[in-house]
């Protein structure tokens, strides 16, 4: 379990990218509070996922508009899915692993 | 005196059959008795409310004016508890007696629940955290208290069963289905179709079935606990929804005299067996040995009711519905009719199984006609397998064509030949005559014949033939459906309707206007929104940062590589040196990887991480140039008559005028405007969005909606006026109006041709629609709120605004303990 800093870092339905142990990491922060935790890149063309739009389910990545589910990392638009990792917050601070 | 007809049971039959007869003119002093406390509701849609897709007011049929409207003396939560069949009266549980010439019944069924220990509470009816699934209360109690809870048992793996379960995870996190059976709905599907679709359930849905599962015991003091199965296992939950099957209403009946077997026994004309005015419909009936538990059957009831007691066709005759049922839960395709498998020796019948995909279908047939039909996960082929089995229509001689789309003539049944009265809406009870009058009574969508008709808002197998027959209907002039209007996909209203309900409800946000009027945020709807509250509310915008898209979040347009293009304001192409001085030092300053002349007459800087956009901007000290955003861009201008020999205006200035003035405006795409100095056109202003062309005599032509990228279109004379301050008028006008009527990223080149020309002119030039007074004012309102927004630099709007998504060495690094 990694602490990555306060969710405060992250403004309500936004995204932002964290470097942990040579990886990096695209957090969100949806608008219902909880968090998702995504590979940072686009696996169609290397997007920086934490720039896309999301809402509940999915995000967009701001390069070609290709989506992913949030929750799972399936691809929504027939690209590879991508990989999630267990995150949540307590006590105001994202936690990422189990 | 009029005949007295008192109904008893207000459900779907009971209504359905008060309608028919209304519907011939059947005159008569109508009273109706229901138990529940409500007006008439479509019972089957109770699933799609549990489920969450259907609003508790959206499935309302008859609602209280209905029976007022129509003369109905209606008794809403009054149960009759007797009939006196030789003094022809009605005895209330609450005391009243009605008389009657002619009596209905139709008290529909209750749940089966079966007599399993613990099921009950002395003396309180269920054990508390046990449900029945059948009325709107049922409905509201259990989503009232799953909504509290865990774990959810769904006792039945019928059709109902399904469906409980299904909505039941809408609402918590846990849903077993306990099926006594060894397959899943094994009253319609063999068991490898049930097989097949356990499968579906258990890996798409998530629900865990338990087949051969039969509960033993319902465990728990207080509340439910767990359910004990014969092997003596307890499966843990706190909810329990049994679903085991229905029994018909008949005891009522039964205690006062009539014929009762499984139903009350009814004639080919609903007349209950020795009674000469006593009539029974709907699910409580039983005709020819058979009850029914679905409502297509009743509309046919309703209707043989109708034509013989109205005195219609007074030898009308019911001979049996052939049922055919399907799954209403999104995800897991359903369908089953007739035969599961071949009884006869000269059966055909065709399988198609492909359980990797969960798929399997098959067919049935004798003497060339459909018997039986089985589909899961795929039910493309399911509207024409309903209606070959229920009218026994001709086979396709390439059998495989019932199964699959061969490319070849789909064995669809012609509009045309259909006749009016034939039933196209099972569910609903909805004929091909209905569809037909409701377009020609001017609702020509097919969604608003839809909800004007109910046709295809039951299970939805029949969407595609209503689509048919309401574009055969309208004669090929079916208006476009009006989800291709809607402003933004999430969101399902028109523009000028989404504009009326934010403005209504003072809808501020983009979130606020999800909550009140989308139900669930969409990413792909938001920008959209943004864009066009900013526009509607100005200053009083509550500016959503996570609603803009990147480019709008840090002003800059976003490149392959993740980084940004950074193009600051040169109004009209036109430049300094001092300008250019600068530029050149800043893009030294931070090792700009590539400058470049743009289309729109600057200068772009290519390449600047996220992070270093404040201070490039700070280096620059311009403003923005808007290349990134669904906003006003440029204004191309030629030299014009200050220096072009030819020229016949001053382009340069005018264009200057007007980039200074509508800078940075947004609207649904974006603007590319030029001003040209004469009809050589040089700056291209005969493709742009807005484009103004100097002509002699010192008047100017203004062209609107072209465009000259991966769409080419030469635009459309406006207006030819004569003077610059004309032109600075009509161009705010014509601006604000695309802006307010435009759908979200429609340009000019095709918002223009959707409206015409002449129409645009009507109202921009001549104002005939006497809003241009209004159209300048929103224009002047937008235009005196404009901020250069990399004036935003020294104070990000949100934590980390600038801090970058790439590349790795930059990011915050974490601590990582081993
Ligand atoms: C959740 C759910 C989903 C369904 N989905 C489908 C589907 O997809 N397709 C399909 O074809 N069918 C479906 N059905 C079945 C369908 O709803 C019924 O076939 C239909 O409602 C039967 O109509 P009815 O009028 O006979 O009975 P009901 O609609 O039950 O009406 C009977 C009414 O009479 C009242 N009543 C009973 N006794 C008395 C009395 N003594 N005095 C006064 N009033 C009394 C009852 O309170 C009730 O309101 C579904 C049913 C449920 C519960
Ligand atoms: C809504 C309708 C019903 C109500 C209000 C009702 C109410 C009750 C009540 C109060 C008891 C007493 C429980 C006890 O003393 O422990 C009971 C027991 C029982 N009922 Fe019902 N009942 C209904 C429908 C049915 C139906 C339709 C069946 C079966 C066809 C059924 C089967 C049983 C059985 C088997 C018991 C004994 C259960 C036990 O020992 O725990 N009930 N019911
Ligand atoms: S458009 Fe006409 S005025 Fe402008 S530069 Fe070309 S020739 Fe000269
Ligand atoms: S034409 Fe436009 S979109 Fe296409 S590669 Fe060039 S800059 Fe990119
Ligand atoms: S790089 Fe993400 S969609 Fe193309």
């Amino acid at each position: 379990m990694i602490a990555l800093g306060s969710v405060d870092e992250i403004p309500p339905g936004e995204g932002r990218t964290f470097a942990v142990d040579g990886d990096m990491i695209a957090v969100f922060r949806l608008r219902d509070g909880s968090v998702r935790a995504l590979q940072a890149t686009c696996p169609h063309r290397g997007g920086p996922l934490a720039d896309g739009q999301i809402d509940l389910k999915q995000v967009i990545c701001p390069l070609h508009l290709n989506a992913w589910d949030l929750t799972t990392g399936c691809s929504l638009s027939g690209q590879p899915d991508v990989a999630v990792y267990p995150v949540r917050v307590d006590d105001n601070q994202i936690l990422l692993g189990d | 005196m009029r005949t007295r007809l008192v109904v008893i049971g207000n459900g779907m039959a009971g209504a359905r059959t008060v309608e028919e007869i209304l519907a011939r003119g059947g005159d008569f002093d109508i009273t109706m008795f229901g138990d529940e406390p409500y007006g008439n509701y479509n019972r089957i849609m109770l699933s799609n409310v549990l489920a969450g897709v259907e609003d508790e007011s959206g499935i309302f049929l008859n609602d209280l004016t209905w029976y007022t409207d129509n003369g109905i003396t209606l008794h809403t939560g009054t149960r009759i508890d007797r009939i006196d069949r030789f003094a022809k009266m009605v005895y209330a549980a609450d005391g009243t007696a009605t008389p009657y010439d002619k009596l209905i019944i139709a008290t529909g069924s209750r749940a089966f629940v079966p007599p399993i220990p613990g099921l009950h509470r002395p003396g309180r009816g269920y054990h508390q955290g046990v449900f029945a699934f059948r009325t709107l209360d049922d409905t509201r109690s259990m989503i009232r208290y799953a909504r509290e809870h865990q774990r959810a048992v769904v006792i039945g793996g019928g059709l109902l069963g399904l469906e409980a379960a299904r909505g039941l995870q809408n609402h918590l996190p846990h849903v077993t289905l306990i099926h006594a059976a060894g397959h899943l709905m094994n009253a319609q599907l063999n068991e490898a179709a049930g097989e097949t679709l356990r499968a579906t359930v258990e890996a798409r849905l998530g629900i865990e079935v338990v087949v051969n599962g039969r509960t033993t015991e319902i465990l728990g003091k207080n509340a439910v606990t767990g359910v004990k199965l014969g092997d003596g296992r307890v499966i843990p939950c706190d909810v329990v929804v049994v679903a085991a099957g229905i029994r018909a209403n008949a005891e009522m009946a039964a205690a006062s005299g009539l014929v009762v077997e499984r139903g009350i026994v009814v004639d080919d004309q609903m007349r209950a067996q020795d009674e000469d005015d006593i009539y029974a419909v709907g699910e409580c009936a039983q005709h020819r040995g058979e009850t029914y538990g679905l409502v297509a059957p009743l509309w046919d009831q309703a209707k043989v009711l109708a034509d013989h007691l109205t005195g219609v066709n007074p030898f009308a005759e019911y001979h049996g519905s052939q049922v055919a049922t399907k799954l209403k839960v999104a995800g897991v395709d359903v369908a089953a009719m007739g035969l599961q498998a071949p009884e006869r020796d000269d059966d055909e019948s065709l399988t198609f199984t492909e359980p990797g995909r969960g798929i399997y279908k098959n067919v049935i047939i004798r003497g060339g006609r459909l018997v039986g039909a089985t589909m899961v996960g795929d039910v493309k082929k399911v509207a024409f397998l309903m209606q070959a089995f229920d009218r026994g229509l001709a086979l396709p001689e390439e059998r495989a064509e019932l199964m699959f789309d061969l490319g070849g003539p789909s064995g669809e049944v012609k509009v045309e030949e259909m006749a009016d009265d034939e039933q196209v809406c099972n569910c609903n009870g909805v004929s091909k005559g209905a569809i037909c009058s409701t377009v020609q009574s001017g609702c020509k969508t097919v969604t608003g014949v839809m909800d004007k008709t109910r046709a295809g808002k039951g299970c939805g197998t029949c969407k595609p033939l209503v689509q048919r027959i309401v574009e055969w209907a309208a004669g090929g002039e079916v208006d476009e459906d009006p989800a291709a209007s809607w402003y933004v996909p999430g969101i399902p209203m028109p523009k000028p309707e989404l504009m009326n309900a934010i403005r209504v409800h003072s809808l501020r946000s983009v979130s606020a206007v999800f909550a009140k009027l989308g139900g669930e945020e969409d990413a792909k709807s938001k920008m959209g929104l943004a864009s066009l509250l900013k526009m509607m509310w100005g200053g009083d915008y509550v500016d959503e940062r996570d609603a803009r898209f990147i480019n709008d979040r840090v002003h800059a347009n976003i490149q392959r590589d993740g980084t940004f293009s950074v193009v600051p304001q040169m109004k009209g192409g036109v430049t300094t040196p001092a300008q250019l001085r600068r530029i050149a030092e800043v893009a030294e300053k931070h090792a700009v990887p590539m400058v470049k002349l743009t289309g729109g007459q600057r200068i772009d800087l290519l390449g600047i991480p996220k992070e270093k956009l404040p201070e490039v901007w700070a280096d620059l000290d311009m403003p923005s140039g808007y290349a990134y955003g669904k906003s006003f861009r440029t204004v191309k201008t030629c030299v014009g008559s200050d220096f072009c020999r030819f020229g016949v205006g001053d382009s340069t200035a005018l264009g200057i005028a007007l980039e200074e003035r509508y800078q940075g405006i947004e609207g649904p795409g974006k603007m590319k405007l030029a001003v040209t100095g004469c009809p050589r056109n040089c700056a291209e202003a005969y493709v742009k969005d807005l484009g103004v062309v100097a002509i002699d005599g010192g008047k100017w032509e203004i062209y609107v909606g072209g465009a000259a990228g991966a769409h080419i279109r030469k635009g459309d004379l406006l207006a030819t006026v004569g003077s610059a301050a004309e032109v600075m008028v009509l161009t705010g006008r014509f601006l604000q109006y695309y802006r307010e009527n435009a759908n979200w990223l429609e340009r000019t080149y095709a918002f223009v041709p959707r409206l015409g020309i002449e129409r645009v002119r009507e109202v921009v030039v001549d104002d005939k629609d006497g809003i241009a007074a209004a159209l300048d004012a929103a224009m002047d309102a937008s235009v005196a709120a404009y901020r250069d927004p990399w004036k935003d630099r020294d104070d990000p709007a949100t934590p980390g605004q600038f801090r970058t998504s790439l590349p790795l060495t930059v990011l915050p690094q974490v601590p990582v303990r081993a």
